[in-house]
């Protein structure tokens, strides 16, 4: 083994090492201090983004005995996936305080989450991915019943718990089908073999494949394994819904990249029809569902679901384009959630959460602000140009027609116009209807100055997105 | 010049950066207050000098020449090969120079009625000013895609904000149904740019299409632009979003967005996919004269001022449409060419009368707080200079020769003649049920005796008020009696469409 080997995997070498020092800092503080592990926690992100800067390579190489890949794409993943992490643990900050569950742990589990996130992203092998993965998905369980004397966070954590370990078993025993089948754990070795010995895409593979699947499918919140996705996101406090609704799905397009593009690009044909099923499905229930939602944590769960229908029919694809349009889209998805659900927090304050539709109505005469920017955010995701979230859908779209599914095309515009309704809605909520809660809304200065760039960002980019389709398109290309 | 270089990015991002910066300062304190003159004041700035720069596209415009003017173009998107490209022609200008013509005289209209959050209000016209000239603009299909739905947001918001009783039903429906009209028109265009390999207008009129593809694309366009139109049977959002909307939205959706429909008929379905419009010509046809007729006499039945002329939008629009449609059944380019001006020149006209008469209403509206006929009666005797114009306005919207509405109508009545016998005698329907369903109307409220105590009570018109009036009186008796350079304007432009609808694709 080399030194270099180091130096490429520095990234998350020197994550493990910070977090190590959040944990002592954190010890020696107590609870009225305990924003002093938030500032540190602060640093540590903005000092990985350094490290990420300073260790990525333009070419992908392949260290530690074929089980770690550093390529442009992990680090394109990573450098957000710290972003997001910060973004959440600001937007995170004054309602944990105010809401007595101000704790270390939370920063402390977000990185850790983080690092699993990055090994996610840099996985060459079905047990790197494997680790990097329950390691996101223990800190996940563990940060959803942070506020341990909510009773509705309990019961998220445990259905989260259960049903994420049963996932993570499908994905294992998947995992040990496809090493048995094809002798070898790493991607590229996969994808030679099934390449070298075509008689191997048969049966005993698309077995493993298919409980491969139903990981993946997990991970996402994809229909029919999408149960735990609302009630965890409504259950969960809202900083953690936050965490869970933007870095993660970075790191699930990693696993479905990773294990199905990488790994199994050779049975395309096999795994396509059933990544199909599972999008349309997503796409449909999501959409729908979210129509007949009251709680607005629900409905953007909901609205999660039928977002994935779009990324997974972008990957469906299986094309170069159809790729980097996932890349896209998942980018451009987490910027706009990471704010609706930042809206929220905003809006909350002690002892209450604005986690009700109607908590969001008059908010045009309580801050025309943070309503004109609920309302970028909210546009945005229903796909209405000139927000970003238009270019998503566009470059999707496209690259189902390109593949020669021009009806399915249609279908996905039909779901984005039912989709419209329930996003209309709190823009109705928020311009249309008088205010029943008058409280001026309490942020800190860099809380309110961040939620509004995020928001701005969306529409910055949908009036300049070539720069970043560019590069996801040379990122995957 | 540089300035004739970028006039219409001007034209576009003026309304919009001063709408933006509106919004940026805000409403604060009530409507009588300094902060909210001074945002009063701002949007008719802006609004007037959009305006004064849109008459430099007049002047500078060379009637002559069929192809695009004022190009500009810069790569946009890259890696989709979108490109910010703009350019008018005959077809555009005129509706550019109606937006811009209309604008200013919303902003009066509203200028003292509009007492809630007036900076978002006029901010929300502005914005939509410059977002409907990029519409009429723009010669990339996706930058005149964005530009097509991004006008839903602020007309979504003036109808839901600033609206009446039922306002959200009436603007959710209106987004909903527009939206869904598009996004079929979006899927088009990523098919058309799979073809092509660009989103250029040209190139999509230049691609050669099979006829099954142009069927698809000819109904997907259909869906957005009958919407829009609106065409029966797909037009019951208009009269729920004109019952709901505040003066000001009801002026600018009837008599601009509605010819959103009507231009993306020409700009789009009829070069892009001639033998597909060829092929469903018929229906169209068909879909017109109902609109025409059957419209007319619900229109004719409507107790409600702004549902009536809801209504008769849909009928006169239903011209327009036959107008277009009906250039395969006319033998010889003289007539197909007539009905094709009729349609524009109807369009053009159309924006003046409705938005007149829509004014008219909100006259009434905001002093009686009522917009169904029966409320009012004998309005002349105390409001005589407003029932001069009411009565003009609804002489004009039934076509009366002198006024605009005359010769869009009778361009295309004299088209559909050459055309089919039946055809003409339907469409000619329409000056008898026009006439019957405004003048009714114009009677019921103008004369007779004074009906209540609040028709006693009305005050004429203040000066504010007449300006707008007068402004457009004006237009519409100007164009009625002297069309020549409306028409000369679309002339050649006309003449090179037909030429090239003329040449199969297949």
């Amino acid at each position: 083994m080399d030194w270099m080997d180091y130096i490429v995997a520095a990234p998350e070498i020197v994550l493990l090492g910070l977090i190590c020092l959040v944990l002592i800092a954190d010890l020696y503080t107590d609870d009225d201090h305990r924003v002093r592990t938030f500032r540190i926690s602060i640093l540590a992100l903005v000092l990985m983004l350094l490290v990420l800067d300073g260790s990525g390579s333009a070419t992908r190489t392949v260290i530690f005995s074929g089980s770690y890949v550093s390529d442009p794409l992990s680090q394109l993943l990573k450098m957000a996936a710290v972003v997001f992490v910060g973004v959440t643990f600001l937007y995170s900050r004054d309602y944990l305080r105010s809401n007595d569950i101000h704790k270390g742990e939370f920063y402390l589990i977000g990185l850790i989450g983080l690092l699993g996130m990055m090994i996610m992203m840099s996985a060459n092998s079905m047990l790197t991915m494997y680790l990097g993965l329950e390691t996101l998905a223990l800190s996940l369980y563990a940060l959803v019943a942070i506020d341990r004397n909510n009773v509705t966070s309990a019961e998220a954590a445990m259905k989260y718990f259960v049903l994420g370990a049963i996932a993570s078993g499908c994905l294992l025993y998947g995992i040990s089908w496809v090493y048995g089948v094809t002798g070898s754990l790493q991607f590229h070795e996969i994808a030679a073999a099934v390449r070298m010995d075509p008689s191997l895409n048969s049966l005993p593979l698309w077995f493993g494949l298919a409980f491969l699947i139903v990981g993946i499918a997990f991970k996402f919140g994809a229909v029919p394994f999408h149960m735990w996705l609302p009630d965890v996101y409504q259950g969960a406090r809202t900083p953690v819904t936050l965490y869970i609704a933007s870095a993660p799905k970075l790191a699930a397009l990693a696993l479905f990249l990773r294990i199905l593009s990488d790994g199994l690009g050779g049975l395309h044909e096999t795994w396509s029809g059933m990544i199909l099923v599972i999008a349309v499905l997503s796409l449909l229930v999501g959409n729908f569902v979210a129509i007949a939602q009251s709680n607005i944590k629900r409905m953007l769960g909901y609205s999660t679901i039928a977002h994935v229908g779009f990324i997974l029919l972008a990957l469906f694809c299986g094309t170069e384009q159809g790729n980097a349009a996932a890349l896209f889209y998942t980018l451009t998805y987490v910027v706009a959630a990471a704010g609706a659900f930042g809206m929220i927090i905003l809006l909350s304050r002690r002892g209450y959460d604005a986690e009700n539709l109607v908590d969001f109505k008059g908010l045009n005469a309580r801050s025309p602000w943070f309503a004109l920017m609920m309302m970028f955010l909210m546009f945005s995701m229903a796909g209405v140009p000139p927000f970003v979230g238009f270019f998503a859908k566009l470059n999707v779209i496209s690259a189902v027609i390109d593949s020669g599914y021009t009806a399915l095309a249609v279908l996905m515009v039909l779901a984005s116009v039912v989709g419209a309704y329930y996003y209309l809605r709190v823009i109705w909520y928020m311009y249309f209807e008088e205010a029943e809660d008058k409280a001026v809304l309490q942020a800190g200065t860099d809380t309110r100055l961040v939620l509004s760039l995020n928001s701005v960002a969306v529409l910055a980019l949908g009036i300049v997105p070539g720069w970043l389709m560019a590069l996801c398109i040379q990122i995957l290309g | 010049m540089e300035l004739s270089q970028h006039l219409l990015s001007i034209l576009i991002w003026l309304p919009i950066v001063g709408g933006g910066a509106l919004i940026a300062i805000g409403d604060e304190g009530d409507a009588a207050s300094s902060r909210a003159s001074l945002m009063r004041v701002v949007a008719l700035l802006v609004s007037v000098t959009t305006f004064l720069f849109s008459v430099g596209l007049y002047v500078g415009f060379d009637n002559a020449m069929s192809g695009m003017q004022f190009i500009e173009k810069q790569p946009w998107v890259g890696s989709l090969n979108v490109f910010y490209s703009l350019g008018v022609d005959g077809i555009s200008t005129p509706l550019i120079l109606l937006t811009t013509f209309i604008t200013p005289l919303v902003v009066v209209a509203g200028w003292n009625t509009i007492t809630d959050r007036p900076a978002q209000y006029f901010a929300a016209f502005l914005i939509l000013e410059g977002l409907m000239v990029g519409v009429f603009s723009a010669l990339d299909a996706l930058l005149f895609y964005v530009f097509w739905e991004a006008m839903l947001i602020p007309m979504f918001l003036i109808i839901g904000i600033w609206g009446g009783k039922r306002r959200v039903y009436a603007t959710l429906k209106f987004f909903l149904y527009t939206f869904l009209g598009s996004v079929l028109m979006l899927v088009a265009f990523i098919y058309l740019y799979g073809q092509t390999g660009s989103f250029d207008l040209f190139g999509f009129m230049a691609a050669p299409l099979s006829m099954s593809a142009q069927k698809f694309i000819f109904i997907a366009f259909l869906l957005a632009f009958a919407v829009k139109v609106p065409m029966w049977p797909v037009h019951t959002w208009l009269p729920d979003a004109h019952v709901e909307a505040p003066t000001g939205g009801s002026v600018i959706l009837a008599a601009i967005m509605l010819k959103m429909g009507g231009y993306g008929f020409v700009r789009l379905s009829l070069p892009i996919v001639p033998d597909g419009s060829e092929y469903f010509a018929n229906m169209m046809i068909a879909l017109s004269l109902i609109a025409v007729v059957y419209i007319g006499f619900v229109a004719l039945m409507q107790k409600d001022m702004k549902k009536l002329i809801a209504y008769s939008s849909i009928a006169h629009m239903g011209f327009v449409t036959l107008g277009f449609f009906i250039l395969w059944s006319v033998s010889g380019s003289a007539g197909a060419g007539l009905g094709m001006t009729g349609g524009m020149v109807q369009m053009i006209s159309h924006g003046l009368i409705s938005g007149a008469m829509f004014l008219c209403v909100g006259v009434l509206y905001d002093r009686v707080h009522s917009r169904e006929i029966a409320d009012y009666g004998g309005v002349a005797n105390t409001m005589p200079v407003f029932a001069a114009f009411m009565v003009l306005f609804a002489m004009a919207n039934a076509g009366l020769p002198g006024t605009s509405g005359f010769v869009g109508e009778f361009m295309v009545i004299i088209a559909s003649f050459k055309a089919n016998f039946w055809y003409a005698f339907l469409a000619a329907t329409t000056l008898i049920l026009g006439a019957a369903y405004t003048l009714w109307m114009v009677k019921r409220v103008v004369y007779g005796e004074v009906a209540n105590e609040n028709v006693a009570a009305l005050k004429d018109l203040n000066a504010r008020e007449f300006i707008v009036l007068a402004i457009l009186a004006g237009s519409v008796l100007l164009l009625g009696i002297w069309p020549a350079p409306l028409v000369d304007m679309m002339n050649s432009t006309i003449d090179q469409l037909i030429q090239q609808v003329g040449q199969s694709k297949l």
